[in-house]
């Protein structure tokens, strides 16, 4: 079997000439052995306990037509226009619940960056390739996702954390409710701090979230995750 | 992983009022009177009680025991939420250790630094908070004034009985007839809000009343979210709303409350209802308290929400005089926060954390139709200034709309536990 390497322009962050690996197929075929408990892809793949995995890059999150159940964090994240793609599915492999809080998928997450990249590329060939659509949306990896450890390790002053989150208050109750506005209290701090950065980046979709994460320093974020950890 | 363990350092951070000792250390309690019950004052009371843990003296006056919300009261025009769910009580705040006094302030002496009430109780303050909405401009708009007109052409824009007797007039209204709105010139209380009223009229309407007209005059040539408004409106109310900009004599109307006549520029127009939403400055007593300006409004410092006039008051919310941020619920309730925490490190020496604004403003345009718009603030040396702002798109899909009005409803029940308790 022919080794197959995929190629990606890559366009965050970069110049556009450099074309980058975004992972090695034929070992991503292996790592792909994790999902496809319930996970379907190729040819006759069918929706199982998750969808199928046809043309995953590019679908919008979600998709009411692929006629799946979907948790009620995954059609949020749908309905505010996340798009699975390179970046997006990266994250979401990672650490599921930190991308889409509630989702379904009982996943604890790929840890490794290159087992993440090499199931991509996997995943790749069943979806539309920049090369014959050049239309569509780059796949490259995006560098400025990724925190780095010394972000994740910040200690924050749940003192302040408690002053600033009074600006969360105003549409996230402390009592958990969940209607409309999901719950934020009781978190792990590192998915607290994972999921602000996401939208810091416009990773997540989310207008409002994207404008407060935006103007929160590190200490600040890691502020908040220290005092909504603490609440019950 | 290596853990780089680093100290959390506030940068930053004002520290000013921690190296300052107590005010009032070694006497009586501090005492903080807080002069209206709404999303200003009810937040800034829970607040500086709350997280006081008992060390201030809080006393909120509010004009009546049950306070209704203005906002989501247009939901309540339409058809989409009961009357009764806009109203709250203060049990919960009085339960956080506030003493709650439900009469009307008339009185306000910054030099002995008392307040006093129509029932001819004095309270003392060492700390006052003013946040009392809006008062109505009386000729604003000609042939109209609040106390001889509001029963026969309602403002509703004070939320209570007005707008219950202007959804009652509207169901009243026959076959095929008139809707007027005059709308208000700028600033006024929730940018969004006689347009997203619009879109209610329109919605009930259309159900109730499908040949009425909507008659729109409006002084201003732009108006808050009005791409949004307007691709709303053709959408889902074609050819029913007329908006008459000050192009065609918007700005030049008033009104005749004995005939129902809407007179734009000279010409006289028979209608069903008219909703005359008028020219608006700060609440009443923070005009008698002295502290606002040549137009009428009540200036403050961007980074406390302290009265440029008084360092002994702060100014809150639709009265306020502070910037960039629009006179809404949610900009009052950020407000209360910053405002909760400077008094709070005055009086007890707390740590004082730099001040930070934001206000979301949701619009609901028909059924699972919601747009919003939204911006956070800081505090610069001139005013409290926008740093980064978002607005809903059109075109966007159906099912983005209804999260977006989920999201809304999501925010009322949170906000309102966050004001009220």
């Amino acid at each position: 079997m022919l080794k197959r390497i995929i190629l990606a322009l890559a366009i965050a962050g970069g110049p556009v000439s450099a074309a980058e690996l975004i992972g090695d197929a034929d070992k991503g075929e292996i790592v792909f052995r994790k999902c496809s408990g319930c996970h379907e892809v190729g040819v006759s793949a069918r929706n199982r306990i998750g969808p199928e995995l046809n043309r995953i890059f590019g679908r919008r999150v979600a998709a009411e037509k692929d006629g799946f159940f979907y948790s009620k964090g995954l059609a949020r994240m749908g309905a505010d226009g996340l798009v699975w793609e390179f970046k997006t599915l990266d994250a979401y492999l990672e650490n599921p619940k930190a991308l889409v809080t509630g989702t379904r998928m009982n996943f604890s997450g790929l840890k490794d960056p290159q087992d993440r990249a090499d199931v991509l590329a996997y995943l790749r060939q069943f979806s539309d390739m920049p090369q014959n659509i050049p239309e569509s949306s780059p796949t490259a990896r995006a560098r400025e996702v990724e925190l780095p450890p010394e972000v994740l390790a910040l200690v924050g002053d749940p003192e302040y954390g408690e002053y600033l989150a009074n600006e969360c208050q105003t549409c996230h109750q402390v009592d958990g409710s969940n209607d409309g506005i999901p719950a934020i209290i009781g978190w792990p701090a590192e998915d607290f701090v994972i999921a602000m950065h996401a939208y810091k980046q416009k990773i997540r979709p989310h207008p409002v979230m994207q404008m407060m994460a935006g103007r929160l320093t590190e200490e600040e974020i890691a502020a908040l995750a220290a005092y909504f950890n603490g609440l019950e | 992983m290596t853990l780089n363990r680093r100290a959390f350092i506030g940068t930053g951070i004002a520290t000013a009022a921690a190296l300052n000792a107590p005010m009032v250390m070694g006497q009586a309690k501090p005492r903080v009177v807080v002069i209206g019950g709404g999303a200003g004052g009810a937040t800034a009371a829970r607040y500086i009680a709350k997280d006081s843990k008992g060390a201030v003296e809080v006393t909120l006056v509010a004009a009546n025991p049950i306070y209704t919300t203005c906002f989501f009261s247009n939901l309540y025009i339409g058809g989409f939420r009961e009357f009764e769910s806009l109203q709250h009580g203060y049990d919960k705040l009085a339960a956080t250790g506030v003493t709650v006094i439900n009469d009307l302030a008339t009185g306000v002496d910054r030099a002995a630094k008392t307040v006093t009430l129509a029932g001819g109780q004095v309270l003392p303050y060492d700390r006052l908070v003013l946040s009392p909405g809006i008062d109505f401009r009386d000729g604003s708009v000609p042939g109209w004034s609040v106390d001889a007109h509001a029963e026969i052409m309602p403002h509703a824009y004070e939320a209570g009985p007005q707008t219950q007797l202007l959804k009652a007039q509207i169901e009243a209204m026959p076959q095929g007839g008139t809707f007027a709105m005059i709308a208000p010139p700028n600033p006024y209380r929730c940018p969004p809000g006689p347009y997203e009223r619009i879109s209610m009229v329109a919605s009930l309407l259309s159900q109730k009343n499908p040949t009425a007209k909507i008659l729109l005059v409006d002084p201003k040539e732009k108006f808050s979210k009005q791409g949004l408004f307007e691709d709303g409106w053709s959408r889902h109310y074609p050819g029913m709303i007329e908006r008459v900009g000050p192009d065609f004599g918007g700005d030049k109307v008033e009104v005749r409350p004995d005939t129902m006549e809407v007179v734009i520029d000279g010409s006289a127009q028979k209608v069903d209802v008219c909703n005359v939403i008028p020219g608006q400055m700060a609440g009443k007593i923070a005009q008698i308290a002295g502290v606002t300006d040549e137009k009428g409004w009540a200036p403050v410092l961007p980074d406390s929400m302290k009265s440029k006039m008084d360092e002994n008051v702060f100014v809150l919310g639709d009265s306020s005089a502070q910037g960039d941020m629009p006179k809404s619920g949610f900009s009052a309730n950020s407000q209360a926060k910053v405002a909760a925490m400077a008094i709070r490190g005055e009086l007890t020496g707390s740590k004082v954390f730099p001040a930070k604004y934001s206000n979301t403003c949701w619009s609901l345009l028909a059924a699972d139709d919601g747009v919003k718009v939204g911006a956070s603030y800081e505090p610069t040396p001139e005013k409290i200034a926008s740093t980064s702002t978002f607005i809903s798109k059109n075109g966007e899909d159906a099912g983005l709309r209804k999260q977006t009005y989920e999201e809304s409803v999501g925010w009322y029940e949170g906000i309102t536990a966050d004001i009220f308790g």
